[in-house]
């Protein structure tokens, strides 16, 4: 996938102005933000689930080798084959092999953000594999050729008459003058189409929310069902994970779904949560004969032993986006990657690097909704100050802020200067105010007065006044 | 604390540099409150600027810097009290991060902290006042800013105290809680996506229904009366130490429409 | 070197980690699987959980209904079908509890065996237990209820024993950990809350994405 993330002004600019987008990303705080506020605060146990969460995982990491360990022995042990990924190119190559060499034509997949890390459909299109895209955002942008606008609803960024354009343009099989104006209509037309492609399909690949050392055992959560129906039905179920999705018994992965659903869609669990262990046993009826399990690093090892290592702990709920002010603004295309919102400007420069992904981290406003919500308690406003850091040790953020930036602090550390050049400007800015008491504009703040009025000083400063008053108090009385 | 009855506690006032440079009103609002609360007020002159700027924009050494300059201008005090949610967040929250294993600092920066309390806040949780004898005879709207909120937990305090002021009516807006776009430099690096969020917030704050605007954080007011006053605007917008310390003489923040 | 084992140095080194206690701390827990914390919820005696899970389970647009005894599911059944319009036709794996039940008596009910090939318009599965705390069953892959019928038919009716009706989801775990062993497990092992549901057209929910588009769940005995 194309890094789009330099350019993230521009983006979001385009963003700001096309109104479909803007339409659509109105149904955030109704299909999000309300459904969690009620799953969360009809549990008690809530924010101390949290803290066993974010437990679990700070253990988990600061073990992560013994963990995989355990994990791949587990794996093989139930007949199943772990296939260990540095890069994305490398998990690339694995599932292609594995491709090659059982003649695979066609992929269903059920939703993976891995898959989108590694750019995985590109390069099953470009080896002549048909992956066909199976949870219904997905597979709305996969006609599209869209990437996810948001970690759990892809297509978050898309009204339904954008979608019937697409079903009409590509659905051409079916009979013109159907009608597909309602959601259900849509629903069940997708249904139908895709129901074909499962049974079509010589593999499956998922990705995981959890990886479980005990058992060796991937979980998926969805509510759809098409993770489940792209595993059973291939011969070959391929699972993408990342490394830091192992956690370390059943009763850890427990711990961490009354977290994971609540967050994401204010459920108190998915529709279905499926624990695979290996491929086909003896006297199954159905299930894939192969189990393969792709463990992707691709430099989330770096991130360990870092002030970035909690990032690791994230699950991918999506509530830091569904809570953030700037992702509400610009929808998450404008991020220019595969992760948006707060997790994504955390992620991203990780994963791509600051000089790429710089811009993620520095437009927040440190709000802290993201934070407050977390299920994982991640400090992500903390963390995007130090990608901040980071730049500002490389010198990568622009001259004209680093200079502005001196000079301010030039006088916040000189508080006898700082209080004489205030003395003399700020009276004169306060003239300068009027009878309105506010600029529309002025030299050097075009940032802050093209969309607002910038008030006016009252007159003179605090610190003048007060200083005032304090020697009047000393005078002797008359 | 018992035996401190007899002697009034004594508060340096953080006046934060934008009350200092745009809203002094704000701080003698602010002296009034803590002074009728029952403590002796202090300003030290060699406070400037809590570091927000430096410290958001990745500087940490300038920070460190005026973050050591101003723990010396207030560590004598019993209080250091800040007009602000987000000014107090970086000195209460943030400074004892920013010295984590330096010997000479750390134990300094966590005494400190201990001592630093927002506004409204101080008056409401250390100082137990119940309410205050202002009167005003409007219908306000209150934002609560993020730092306050989510870094100090401040939400009920200056509801209990507003509604307090004789006759002033609260009218809550929708998503009181979330961001009004200013950021910091965020609202000048980013000005089109923070014009996008404040229009947002100034379409709750209209709907609402109040004819004046109340906040903690002089930031966050003045981008938010920056986009009411451009948009022409009538609704009138205050420091909540100006209402509840009666203090309403001046013109509102961005002038009147 | 292996992939594998560049992977785990470049952890071990970001870790700055050495082996000796932590290999004993990893292993106590892997052994161990400590219980974390269980809501209360989760926690209710037998009646009341029965009520919870029926309740949870209707949230989310589940049908519940109880039966005294295995006796009574066929004609449940066949009132099932017969009040949704449905063909009077099921399909079903090889399980022992399933087949027990007299379905001679419902002579017009046609019964289809094994896997589900995508052309039922019902299947019905015996669940291994359930969990009140979230009104959720547990099924298990395998030749007496296979996996396919769980998601292939447009209806899904599923019995469960009142008896496997846990407060919550670690009773289930370690259940199903003493019936396949430690560190084992089923092939499949499908936890289900409610019929299958998609909001990913403008966050609209609707019911019927991929799986069934209705769940009707008995239980069994009390």
């Amino acid at each position: 996938m194309q890094i789009r993330s330099p350019e993230f002004k521009a983006n979001s600019v385009k963003a700001l102005s096309d109104a479909q987008l803007q339409k659509a990303l109105g149904n955030v705080r109704a299909g999000f933000i309300d459904k969690r506020k009620k799953a969360v605060d009809a549990l008690p146990e809530f924010d101390a689930l949290r803290e066993n969460g974010k437990a679990i995982k700070d253990h988990t990491l600061a073990n992560l080798d013994l963990y995989l360990e355990n994990y791949e022995a587990q794996v093989k042990a139930a007949g199943g084959h772990v296939h260990w990924a540095e890069t994305a190119e490398d998990a690339r190559r694995i599932i292609l092999d594995l491709c090659a060499s059982r003649g695979v034509k066609t992929v269903t997949k059920g939703k993976s953000m891995i898959s989108e890390e590694i750019a995985l459909n590109d390069a099953l299109e470009a080896a002549g594999v048909r992956p066909v895209e199976t949870d219904l955002g997905e597979y709305i942008i996969q006609l599209r050729g869209e990437h996810p606008s948001h970690i759990i609803a892809p297509a978050v960024h898309l009204n339904k008459e954008q979608i019937e354009a697409d079903f009409r343009r590509v659905h051409t099989h079916l009979p013109a003058d159907r009608e597909l104006v309602e959601h259900e209509k849509l629903l069940t037309e997708a249904r139908a189409v895709l129901r074909e492609q499962y049974f079509k399909a010589d593999l499956g690949i998922t990705g995981a929310n959890f990886l479980v050392a005990e058992t060796g055992s991937s979980i998926i959560v969805t509510n759809e069902g098409n993770g489940d129906l792209t595993q059973i039905l291939p011969r070959i179920h391929v699972v993408v994970a990342s490394i830091e999705k192992v956690v370390p018994t059943l009763e850890d992965a427990a711990q961490i779904l009354r977290l994971l659903a609540r967050s994401a869609t204010g459920q108190d669990m998915s529709v279905y949560t499926t624990i695979s262990t290996g491929g086909r046993r003896e006297g199954d009826p159905d299930g894939p004969d192969e189990y393969h399990v792709v463990l992707l690093d691709n430099g989330r090892s770096s991130m360990l032993g870092t002030e970035f290592q909690e990032m690791l702990r994230c699950i991918r709920c999506g509530a830091c986006m569904n809570h953030c002010p700037v992702y509400h603004a610009v929808g998450g295309h404008a991020y220019g990657w595969v992760y948006p919102g707060p997790m994504g400007a955390v992620l991203t420069p990780s994963l791509i690097g600051v000089d790429k992904g710089g811009h993620l981290p520095n437009a927040s406003t440190f709000c802290g909704r993201c934070e407050s919500v977390c299920p994982m308690k991640i400090p992500l406003p903390k963390m995007m100050r130090h990608w901040r850091e980071r730049e500002f040790e490389r010198g990568l953020n622009p001259a004209a802020a680093r200079y502005g930036l001196k000079a301010w602090a030039f006088f916040a550390r000189r508080p006898s200067l700082y209080r004489f050049f205030a003395s003399l400007g700020i009276p004169v800015l306060s003239a300068a105010g009027g009878a309105k008491h506010r600029f529309s504009w002025l030299p050097f703040a075009g940032g802050w007065t093209k969309y607002r009025e910038l008030p006016a000083p009252e007159g003179r400063t605090f610190l003048q006044q007060w200083a005032q008053r304090e020697a009047k108090k000393q005078e002797p009385v008359r | 604390m018992q035996h401190q009855s007899t002697k009034r506690p004594t508060v340096g006032l953080f006046v934060t540099c934008l009350v200092d440079l745009f809203r002094p009103s704000v701080g003698f609002a602010a002296v009034k409150l803590i002074e009728e609360a029952g403590c002796t007020v202090d300003v030290p002159m060699t406070q400037t600027c809590c570091g927000q700027p430096a410290y958001n924009s990745g500087d940490r050494e300038d920070t460190r810097e005026i973050a050591k300059a101003t723990i010396a201008a207030f560590e004598e005090f019993d209080y250091v009290v800040a007009p602000s949610g987000s000014c107090t967040g970086m000195l209460k929250k943030h400074y004892p991060a920013l010295f984590a294993g330096d010997p000479a600092w750390e134990s300094r920066a966590a005494e400190f902290s201990k001592k630093v309390h927002e506004l409204v806040s101080f008056l409401a949780d250390e100082m137990k006042v119940e309410g205050v004898t202002a009167k005003l005879t409007a219908t306000a709207t209150y934002h609560d800013s993020c730092s306050g909120l989510r870094e100090l937990g401040i939400h009920d305090q200056p509801r209990k105290l507003l509604a307090s002021v004789e006759g002033l009516k609260i009218a809550e807006m929708q998503e009181a809680d979330v961001c009004c776009g200013f950021g910091g430099t965020f609202c000048v690096k980013y000005s089109d996506i923070s014009n996008a969020i404040v229009t947002k917030k100034t379409a709750n704050i209209e709907t609402a229904g109040a004819d004046m605007l109340l906040a903690g954080d002089l930031g966050c007011l003045m981008n938010m009366a920056g986009k009411l006053k451009r948009d022409g605007s009538s609704i009138e917008v205050r420091h909540v130490a100006e209402v509840l310390a009666g203090m309403t003489d001046q013109p509102p923040i961005g002038g009147a429409n | 070197m292996s992939a594998r084992d560049a992977i785990l140095n470049k952890v071990r080194a970001s870790l700055g980690a050495g082996n000796g206690p932590r290999a004993k701390v990893v292993r106590e827990r892997l052994d161990g699987a400590p219980r974390g914390l269980i809501p209360e919820r989760g926690q209710l005696p037998d009646a009341a959980r029965i009520d919870l899970f029926a309740a949870q389970a209707e949230k989310v647009h589940a049908t519940t209904e109880r039966l005294a005894s295995y006796a009574d599911l066929p004609a449940a059944v066949t009132a099932y079908l017969r009040s949704k319009n449905l063909s009077a036709s099921i399909r079903m794996g090889d399980d022992p509890r399933l087949n027990g039940a007299d379905w001679s008596m419902q002579a017009a009910l046609e019964i289809r065996r094994g896997p589900s090939d995508g052309n039922d318009e019902t299947g019905l599965s015996h669940a291994f237990g359930a969990v009140a705390e979230t009104g959720t069953l547990v099924l298990h892959s395998g030749a007496e209820n296979p996996t396919t019928v769980n998601f292939l038919p447009e209806h899904h009716l599923v019995i469960v024993d009142a008896k496997d009706v846990a407060g919550d989801l670690e009773t289930v775990l370690a259940r199903v950990r003493e019936t396949f062993g430690k560190g084992q497990m089923p092939r499949t092992l499908n936890m289900i809350t409610g019929p299958s549901r998609s909001g990913d057209i403008e966050q609209k929910m609707l019911l019927g994405a991929h799986g069934p588009r209705a769940l009707h769940i008995m239980v069994v005995g009390s």
